[in-house]
């Protein structure tokens, strides 16, 4: 009984940790995008009802790299960076290499909270530039202990000269900054033989100007693509609320299944109660004749209800944290936490059940006819 | 002198099925205090059921019991649970030991049930365990002791809240001669002292050596002779 009170209070500590572990991995992937992110997208998503234009001219029209220098002029925008995204080989040295090359502007760096391990980003100044910043894996597996600064790498068919080293980040929702090189739009653009932007990131200039800088570049576009509302703009707060509910709410599901457990093991603990009541009739007609009042007898049930209940709750919750411990030590990436309501909860239901439950065996036993709990033996 | 028992008019009545089985009917019974009674009757004679009553564990259908001059019929449970703590001392045939606590530990129970501080019970303890012969023994669980200590233990239980009354269920019943012999002498020891005692028994060796002997036939008292 202790074991099913344990193994339910457990469950619901490794579940629970699993749920809110996963929402604070997703959580962080998109705060490691920087926090008061506008995202642009070409192409609307939704479907708004038939509309007779879209009939006509069905393509959207595309982002531009002019569409992403008009956003500067809102006035919640602090910095816009366009996106323009291929893939393509890095030769140097007789080495070769595929990598993702990302186009875009000096303010990629700071807009995406990156941070240069040498040398130094995309200058500003000069957008057509041949220059480039590698990932620390490209730079680790293509030049090796070669300082990788002021190196000509031929990336396609251009020659560009490495100016920067981006310092190790691990993954960022997908895409992994490691083995990216970033040029800038222009010359990327060039290189696809488009002039078309994958994505305009955008950063508010504050968390609370977010929905404004949202509706400012929704005007300025439609503006631009001659009233036609032919892009989607997403702020990345809206998607991260979007998945923290979702997540939060699959923890709390899942915990209340692990409690149903934890009802089951309150019947155990009614049972064997129960069993220690008829086993033990003789003690508790001695204790009555020996001048026990009823309560008396019932608090003694009930604390032993409790005690039983209480060593399972706790031995319950050393599992799940080891457990918890655990899945963190395996998937080091899920930091699979207990959150401390659910510990809580879950210490707070194992011993409440236990009490219920323990009632009416407690009662049971402290309504025993002493005569007859005497005789039996 | 306020008699310690007054039994008047006293019915006790089973249902077995259908028929109701008189276990006591219109029973009178005046125990002095200090007074020392056995009784006697064959199984079924309404002996253990009389015992039963005078400790208070059962309630009579009809008559009065004072207990002390008191009437102790309409008490709720827990006020009998009161008097038979602090008055009452009970001896079973079969000793009724908790088998988990130790000698010493069951001997406490009453004083822990009577709440009882844990200093005062130490020393009480100690000083029943000395009284019995059971020093040695404080530790021993009752499965470690024999049949004699573990009635011994039972009789200090009995006795550690000092009570005015010793009922004693056929207490050498499950003893061999000599020691039930020991255990007797402890009683009478007791009784000796002032404390009132009632042994129920039919063994009649046993049932002589009370001054009084009252004896049970289907419900009734048979006889009722003082020495």
């Amino acid at each position: 009984m202790v074991l099913a009170m344990a193994i339910g209070v457990a469950a619901v500590v490794v579940l629970t940790s699993l749920g809110d572990g996963a929402r604070r991995y997703v959580v962080n992937e998109f705060a490691a995008l920087g926090s008061n992110l506008v995202i642009v997208l070409p192409g609307r998503s939704q479907t708004g009802g038939f509309n007779p234009v879209n009939a006509i001219t069905n393509t959207p029209r595309d982002l531009t790299v002019e569409d992403a220098q008009a956003l500067l002029r809102a006035p919640a925008v602090q910095r816009v960076a366009p996106i323009a995204i291929g893939t393509s080989e890095a030769v140097w040295n007789g080495k070769l290499r595929d990598v993702t090359l990302v186009g875009t502007s000096a303010a990629y760096l700071k807009l995406r909270r990156m941070e240069l391990a040498q040398g130094r980003f995309l200058p500003a100044e000069e957008p057509h530039a041949a220059a480039a910043v590698i990932g620390a894996k490209i730079q680790s597996e293509l030049f090796g202990a070669t300082p990788a600064i002021g190196q000509t790498l031929r990336i396609g068919d251009r020659r560009v000269r490495v100016i920067g080293v981006l310092a190790p980040s691990g993954q960022g929702l997908g895409m992994n900054a490691d083995e990216i090189v970033i040029v800038p739009v222009a010359l990327a653009q060039a290189m696809f033989n488009s002039n078309t932007l994958f994505r305009i990131l955008i950063e508010a200039q504050d968390r609370a100007l977010l929905e404004q800088a949202k509706t400012q570049v929704s005007a300025i576009l439609k503006a631009r693509h001659d009233g036609e509302e032919d892009v989607t703009v997403i702020t990345q707060d809206a998607v991260l609320a979007t998945f923290d509910r979702i997540l939060t709410t699959l923890t709390y599901g899942v915990a209340g299944i692990a409690a149903i457990s934890l009802a089951v093991a309150g019947i155990l603990v009614m049972n064997v109660m129960l069993v220690a009541v008829t086993q033990r009739t003789s003690e508790i007609g001695l204790l009555k004749a020996l001048g026990a009042e009823g309560a008396t007898i019932r608090n003694v049930f009930l604390a032993e209800a409790a005690l039983l209940s209480m060593a399972g709750a706790v031995a319950g919750w050393l599992l799940g944290e080891s457990g918890a411990f655990l899945l963190r030590r395996f998937l080091p990436m899920l930091p699979a936490f207990p959150p401390d309501w659910a510990v809580v909860a879950a210490l707070a239901t194992a011993l409440a059940t236990g009490l219920i439950f323990g009632v009416i065996p407690a009662r049971r036993a402290a309504r025993l006819d002493p005569v007859e709990a005497l005789m039996r033996h | 002198m306020t008699p310690l028992i007054e039994l008047s008019g006293i019915e006790r009545v089973f249902l077995l099925g259908d028929s109701r089985v008189h276990a006591l009917s219109n029973l009178d019974l005046v125990v002095q205090p200090g007074e020392y009674v056995a009784v006697m009757g064959a199984s079924g004679s309404g002996k253990s059921t009389l015992l039963n009553i005078l400790g208070l564990l059962d309630r009579p259908n009809a008559g009065r019991y004072r207990f002390e001059g008191r009437d102790v019929t309409t008490l709720s449970d827990d006020e009998r649970a009161r008097v038979r703590r602090e008055k009452i001392g009970f001896v079973f045939q079969s000793f009724h030991l908790v088998p988990r606590l130790t000698a010493a530990e069951n001997i406490a129970l009453p004083l822990v049930l009577a709440g009882v501080e844990p200093m005062e019970r130490k020393a009480r303890v100690a000083q029943a365990l000395g009284e019995f012969g059971l020093s040695s023994r404080a530790d021993h669980r009752p499965d470690q002791l024999s049949g004699g200590q573990r009635q011994r233990v039972a009789i200090a239980r009995a006795t550690i809240m000092r009570p005015r009354l010793i009922l004693a269920d056929e207490p050498t019943g499950n003893l061999d001669h000599a020691t039930g012999a020991e255990v007797v002498h402890l009683l009478e020891t007791l009784n000796a002292n002032g404390v009132t005692l009632i042994i129920v028994t039919h063994d009649v060796a046993l049932g002589a050596r009370a001054r009084r002997r009252v004896t049970m036939q289907d419900g009734r008292k048979l006889a009722d002779e003082t020495l």
